[in-house]
């Protein structure tokens, strides 16, 4: 009795031409329903649309054609209330401290000071930022930034968290320890989470469906069970159905990552 | 911090030294002594005549930097946010940049005439540059991740630009104040040496015209220091904000 909270249909996105380029057609057509409180992992070769769908997804950019919803409404022109995203991109803003950072949207949202003291720090708690609740985003390392991003959106206790390869720019062993916190938080939230990423072995261990995207225009070639229990961590790696399943996502992705290559060849 | 002030310090002393060493060898007529320079300075500091010289060129400087700073600000915003109307400016502006303003001096006192009007309107174009150019390439600069940031906490434009893109905008923007501001008070300065009867810039003119070498220093160290301590509080807070927390 799965509920769909987020669904698209039939949705596909076309980057005009503009100043001397061809028009790109990134994304779809392509359907895709996100079951509530499910962990949604998308994989596929670089460029093909994974973060068009992503502001497609969040209504940050609009459908070339078909419908968006989110929680049965559609989603047009704006980011809908309850949407949460992390960007691959460090977000954080370089003119206020961790702990400002995370308190800018309760307080852009009129929060009463006690009830943003609270959950600020209960935030900063969840992801370990405590002890740099003062320092500027400048002070910390690039995997502490990103944490001050997701920490910053999960303040806002979104009901579907969106996140582009947040990992992306660290190392393998902080990405399994930051995997596992993301396990955390989308436990303690009970939210939907959509999580993009290029490390099969990241999407194989976090989700319960993994969606593997075909090369440009990108559609889901295929969409994964994983069967994880809902309690887990990064130690499932070491279980001989991760491998397998892993196997299985490489098998699939092999020839799209050929063909996107091929389509940047000259 | 420490090491800075030590720093000027050294650099200052060096100056003096170096000045002291120029007065032996040119002799009095040429150049005044530091020493006679620093007793002139007390003596203009109490003469009421100087202070009007000096509330003039204030009042000029006031009214360029406001102009050389403020529209500088809008045509710099503007500029930015229009990629198109950027693109075309930039390289006028850097044309102009480079240009002597001197040569522009006569147009202006046609335009203007002699007085106040003249020199705002020769201190704003010498200092109103480099803000343009600081703050649309401060817009410019801006990561689009922030402004989709903003989206995503559902911030209106209003918001938007006053919390986050400002904010972020705001230690270049601080730079070109900066640079705007000394070349703005350097602007005044000429116009007042080339066309006033009144203000620091003229009393350094009417000095060089009776060789009276006593007063041209002393405008001079006054002016170095005034431009030298407004810089250094600007410099501040261009660090503070440049290098907030590292
Ligand atoms: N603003 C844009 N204008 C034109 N083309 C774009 C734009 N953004 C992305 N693209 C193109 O669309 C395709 C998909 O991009 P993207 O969604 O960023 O891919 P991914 O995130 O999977 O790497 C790429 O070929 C990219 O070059
Ligand atoms: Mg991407």
């Amino acid at each position: 009795m799965s509920q769909v909270h987020a669904r698209l249909m039939g949705v596909s996105r076309v980057y005009p031409a503009a100043a001397g380029q061809a028009a790109v057609h990134a994304l779809g057509p392509l359907d895709l329903d996100l079951r509530r409180g499910e962990f949604f992992g998308v994989v596929g070769p670089s460029g093909c649309g994974k973060s068009t769908l992503l502001d497609v997804v969040a209504g940050l950019a609009a459908p070339s054609e078909g419908r968006v919803t989110f929680e049965q409404r559609d989603v047009a022109g704006e980011v809908p209330d309850g949407i949460g995203v992390v960007f691959q991109e460090d977000a954080s803003f370089g003119w206020l401290t961790v702990w400002d950072n995370v308190a800018f949207g309760l307080r852009r949202a009129g929060r009463e000071a006690a009830e943003v003291q609270r959950r600020v720090d209960e935030a900063l708690r969840f992801m370990g930022l405590v002890d740099f609740a003062r320092a500027y985003p400048a002070q910390l390392s690039g995997g502490m930034r990103q944490r001050v991003c997701i920490a910053r959106t999960l303040v806002m206790e979104p009901r579907l968290i969106l996140l582009d390869e947040p990992f992306g720019a660290l190392d393998a062993q902080t990405r399994l320890l930051m995997g596992d916190e993301l396990l955390r938080l989308w436990r303690a939230s009970g939210a939907t989470v959509m999580l993009i990423t290029h490390a099969l072995d990241e999407a194989a261990m976090l989700s319960d469906r993994v969606g593997v995207m075909s090369a440009r225009p990108g559609r889901f070639i295929d969409i994964i069970d994983t069967g994880w229990a809902r309690e887990r961590d990064s130690r499932i790696a070491a279980e001989p159905s991760f491998g397998a399943l892993t196997a299985r996502l490489w098998s699939l992705l092999r020839d799209e990552s050929l063909k996107a290559l091929g389509h940047q060849r000259p | 911090m420490k090491r800075r002030a030590l720093d000027m310090l050294l650099v200052s002393v060096a100056l003096v030294v170096l000045w002291q060493a120029l007065h032996w060898r040119v002799g009095e007529e040429g150049l005044a002594s530091p020493a006679a320079t620093l007793r002139q300075i007390g003596e203009e500091l109490e003469s009421p005549r100087f202070w009007r010289h000096v509330a003039e060129t204030a009042i000029a400087f006031g009214w360029a930097l406001l102009y050389s700073a403020g529209g500088g600000l809008v045509l710099g915003l503007w500029f930015g946010f229009r990629r198109l109307a950027g693109e075309v400016a930039e390289p006028v502006l850097t044309a102009f940049a480079s240009l002597p303003k001197v040569t522009l001096y006569p147009i202006m006192l046609l335009v203007f005439g002699l007085g106040l009007p003249a020199k705002v309107a020769f201190g704003a174009i010498h200092g109103i540059v480099p803000v343009v150019l600081f703050s649309m390439a401060a817009v410019r600069n801006l990561a689009p991740v922030l402004t989709r940031t903003a989206r995503v906490l559902r911030l209106d434009a209003r918001t938007t630009a006053l919390t986050v893109l400002l904010p972020a905008a705001l230690p270049e923007i601080v730079s070109g104040l900066r640079i705007g501001f000394s070349l703005t008070l350097l602007g005044v300065l000429i116009g007042e040496m080339f066309a006033a009867k009144r203000g620091l810039g003229f009393l350094i003119m009417n000095a060089i015209g009776l060789n009276d070498s006593g007063t041209i220093m002393t405008v001079a160290t006054l002016l170095f220091a005034f431009a030298a301590l407004a810089n250094a509080a600007l410099l501040a807070l261009d660090r503070h904000l440049h290098h907030r927390g590292d």
